[in-house]
C-alpha cells in the first residue's frame, strides 16, 4: 500500500444554520503514512475536521487534497476505497453477527448490486482474525461487551483495506486490554503504509501512538506539528486552559495537570 | 492567535517516531471454529429460504382450492375436470384474487424491510411518511368526489401515495432540529395525521346509502372483487419495484449504518435511500390502490423473517417477501372462506398479525422490539 498524504488548505466551515464558524482559514499538511493525534476540548471542532478529510462535509472555501488530488474529483466509490472511518460509538441499530458487519467493509469494491465475492468473505474473515476475534464470526454484535464490538468495527475498517484510516476518539470506554489492543493495530496499519489520523480525549495515548500532534481549540489548530516540537506543556495549557506539565520518564511521556 | 494562524500552513512531521519494535502479532484463536459455524450458519439459511418457498407455493396451492363452492371451504381438484363452474371460480375469480394477495403480501413486507433498514428504525412501516394515508385519502377523495371507478380510485391512491412522501420529505427538510431520520419521522407523522383526517371528514360528508359502503369497505383493506385486469394491471410496477429491491438487498445493509459510516463506505446514502424509498413507495401504492389499506404485514413480516434468518437484508429480505407473500394469501383466503360474508383482509392481518406481535414480544421480552 502506497502511503498518500492528505492537505488541507484554508479551510473554511460553518455548520447549517449556526453563526459561529468552526473553521476559518484552517491549514493542515498531514504527511502519507504517520500517525496524526488531533486533540482538543470538546466542541474544539476535532470531528468535524475529520468528516471534511472524509468529505462527508463540504468546506465552504479552501480544498481537501487527497495524494495531491481534489477530494471532489475522486467518485464515492474511489474515496470508499481510499479512506475508512471507526465512527465515535457507532450505533448499529440490526443485530448483525460479526462476520456480516465486518463483510460491510468490502462495499466500496462492490457495485450497487452485487452481494459479496468469496474473496470478500476471506478478507472479512482476515480482518475479524486481525483484531482476534475469529471465534466471534458468528456471534450477532448484540451480544458482545462494547469493547469486543469496537473491535469489530475496527474489524470493519481494516476489511476496507483503506489507506487513510479516520478514527474518531477510537478507545473511548475501552479496558486496558482492548485499549492495547487498538493502539496495536492502528500501529500496524501505519507500518503497512495507512496514514492515519484519529482524534481523542486522553493525552497520554498521544504521547504513545502518534507521531505528529494537532492541537485544537475553537477550531483553530493553536499548534502542529512533530510530536516532541508540539506536545509541551505550554501548548497543553494554552489548548485546555489549565496548567499542563509533561513529564519524560524513560522515554515515555506522562501528563500532569 | 486567533487569525495568525489563519493563512500558516502547519507542516507535519514524515519522520516515524524511533523504533517501535517489531508489530506484535496478535493471538487469532483458531479460524477454523468460527468459519465452520459460519458455513453451518450459511446453510441452515439457504434451507430455511427453501422451506419458506415451498410453503408460499403451498399455501397458494391450498389456497386455490379453498372456498365456498361448492361447499364451505374445500373444493376437490377432480371438480375442475368434470365442472364447469368450479373451473370458472378457479381460473377467473381465485386465481387472480391469489395473485393480487401474493402481490400485496410481498410488497408490504419487502417496502417494510426497507423501511425499517433505511429508517434504522425496527418499529416502522410502509404506513410511515403519509405514503398508507396519502393512498387512502387519493381514494377516499375519488369514491366521494368523482364517484371513481377502479382505474380512477387506483391513480388517485397512487398520485396521493406519492404526495403524502413528498409533503413528508418537503416538511423534514424544513425542520430546523434533530437528525435526518428523526425529522423525516416527525414530518411523516404530522402528513399521515393530516391525511387522515381529511379520510375523517370525506367519511363524513360521504353519501350514507351509495358512497360510505364502499369506502368504508376500502379503509379497512379487502381484495374482494379482484379480476385479472386489475390483477394484472399491478403487476409490472410491484415486479419490477421488488425486483430492484431484492437486488439491492446487500445493499440495504450498508445503508442501514450510520450516515457518516455509510457514507465512509461509499455509498450516497441519501441518494440510494432516496431510490429504494421511491421504489418501494411506487409498489405499495399500486397495491394499496386495488386492496385499500392493509395494516400490520410491512411491520410484523419483516421481524419474522429477521427472526427466522438473521439482520442481513440478503437473506432477511427475500425471506420477508415469502413470508408476506403466504402470510397475505392465508388471510385473503380465511377472509373469503370463513363466513359467508367476507370478512375485511384488514381486519383478519391486523387480529393475527397482532396476535403473532404478541407472541413475538412474549418469546423474548427484552429484545423482541430489536431483535436481529
Amino acid at each position: 500500500m502506497t502511503p498518500i498524504s492528505i492537505t488541507l488548505s484554508d479551510i473554511h466551515f460553518r455548520y447549517d444554520g449556526r453563526e459561529v464558524a468552526v473553521f476559518e482559514g484552517l491549514s493542515l499538511e498531514i504527511p502519507p503514512g504517520s500517525i496524526t493525534a488531533i486533540l482538543g476540548p470538546n466542541g474544539a471542532g476535532k470531528s468535524t475536521l475529520l468528516y471534511l478529510i472524509l468529505g462527508l462535509l463540504a468546506p465552504a472555501q479552501g480544498k481537501v487534497l487527497l495524494a495531491q488530488r481534489p477530494q471532489h474529483s475522486y467518485s464515492r466509490r474511489e474515496l470508499g476505497q481510499l479512506v475508512g472511518l471507526v465512527a465515535q460509538e457507532e450505533v448499529i441499530p440490526f443485530n448483525f453477527t460479526a462476520q456480516e458487519y465486518v463483510l460491510l467493509g468490502r462495499a466500496p469494491y462492490l457495485n450497487l448490486l452485487e452481494t459479496p465475492r468469496p474473496q470478500d468473505l476471506e478478507i472479512a474473515h482476515h480482518a475479524l482474525a486481525r483484531v482476534g476475534a475469529a471465534d466471534m464470526a458468528s456471534r450477532p454484535l448484540q451480544m458482545l461487551s462494547g469493547g469486543e464490538r469496537q473491535l469489530i468495527v475496527l474489524a470493519r475498517a481494516l476489511a476496507q483495506e483503506p489507506r487513510v484510516l479516520l478514527l474518531d476518539e477510537p478507545t473511548a470506554h475501552l479496558d486496558l486490554g482492548n485499549k492495547g489492543r487498538v493502539l496495536e493495530l492502528v500501529r500496524q496499519q501505519a507500518e503497512a503504509g495507512a496514514t492515519v489520523i484519529f482524534t481523542t480525549h486522553e493525552p497520554d495515548l498521544v504521547g504513545t501512538l502518534a507521531d505528529n500532534v494537532v492541537l485544537m481549540r475553537a477550531g483553530q489548530a493553536l499548534a502542529a506539528g512533530p510530536l516532541d516540537e508540539v506536545f509541551t506543556g505550554e501548548n497543553l495549557s494554552r489548548t485546555y486552559n489549565v496548567p499542563v506539565h509533561v513529564l519524560q520518564v524513560e522515554g515515555k511521556r506522562f501528563i500532569v495537570t | 492567535m486567533t487569525q495568525g494562524h489563519a493563512d500558516q500552513t502547519h507542516v507535519l512531521s514524515s519522520q516515524r517516531r524511533g523504533a517501535r519494535g517489531k508489530p506484535q502479532e496478535i493471538a487469532a484463536p483458531s479460524p477454523t471454529a468460527g468459519s465452520l459455524g459460519l458455513r453451518e450458519a450459511a446453510l441452515r439459511r439457504r434451507r430455511v429460504l427453501w422451506g419458506l418457498a415451498a410453503l408460499t407455493l403451498l399455501v397458494v396451492g391450498a389456497a386455490s382450492l379453498s372456498g365456498r363452492y361448492p361447499a364451505p371451504y374445500w373444493m376437490p381438484p377432480r371438480l375442475l375436470l368434470e365442472d364447469p363452474l368450479a373451473r370458472q371460480i378457479f381460473f377467473n375469480l381465485r386465481l387472480p384474487r391469489i395473485l393480487a394477495a401474493l402481490l400485496l403480501g410481498m410488497t408490504l413486507a419487502g417496502a417494510g424491510t426497507v423501511f425499517q433498514m433505511i429508517f434504522r428504525n425496527p418499529l416502522v412501516e410502509p404506513g410511515f411518511l403519509g405514503v398508507s394515508q396519502g393512498a387512502a385519502f387519493g381514494a377516499a377523495l375519488s369514491i366521494v368526489a368523482w364517484n371513481a371507478g377502479s382505474t380512477g380510485i387506483q391513480a388517485s391512491a397512487a398520485a396521493f401515495g406519492f404526495l403524502g412522501l413528498l409533503l413528508s420529505d418537503r416538511l423534514a427538510r424544513r425542520i430546523r432540529y434533530g437528525g435526518w431520520t428523526l425529522r423525516l419521522v416527525l414530518a411523516g407523522i404530522a402528513v399521515s395525521a393530516l391525511f387522515s383526517a381529511g379520510v375523517g371528514l370525506l367519511k363524513y360528508v360521504a353519501d350514507p346509502l351509495t358512497q360510505l359502503p364502499d369506502l368504508v369497505f376500502w379503509m379497512m383493506g379487502a381484495l374482494w372483487g379482484v379480476t385479472w385486469s386489475k390483477a394484472l394491471s399491478i403487476l409490472p410496477v410491484t415486479v419490477i419495484a421488488l425486483l430492484f429491491l431484492l437486488l439491492m438487498r446487500w445493499r440495504l445493509n450498508v445503508l442501514a449504518l450510520d450516515e457518516a459510516t455509510a457514507f465512509s463506505l461509499g455509498a450516497s446514502p441519501a441518494r440510494e435511500r432516496m431510490a429504494l424509498l421511491l421504489a418501494a413507495v411506487a409498489a405499495v401504492s399500486a397495491v394499496v390502490s386495488i386492496s385499500g389499506v392493509v395494516g400490520w404485514i410491512g411491520l410484523i413480516v419483516p421481524h419474522l423473517a429477521r427472526r427466522l434468518l438473521g439482520a442481513d437484508a440478503q437473506t432477511a429480505l427475500p425471506g420477508a417477501l415469502l413470508i408476506g407473500g403466504a402470510f397475505a394469501v392465508l388471510c385473503d383466503t380465511l377472509a373469503r372462506s370463513l363466513l359467508a360474508g367476507e370478512i375485511p383482509l384488514g381486519i383478519l392481518a391486523s387480529l393475527i398479525g397482532a396476535a403473532i406481535f404478541i407472541v413475538l414480544m412474549l418469546a423474548q421480552p427484552r429484545t423482541a422490539m430489536l431483535s436481529g
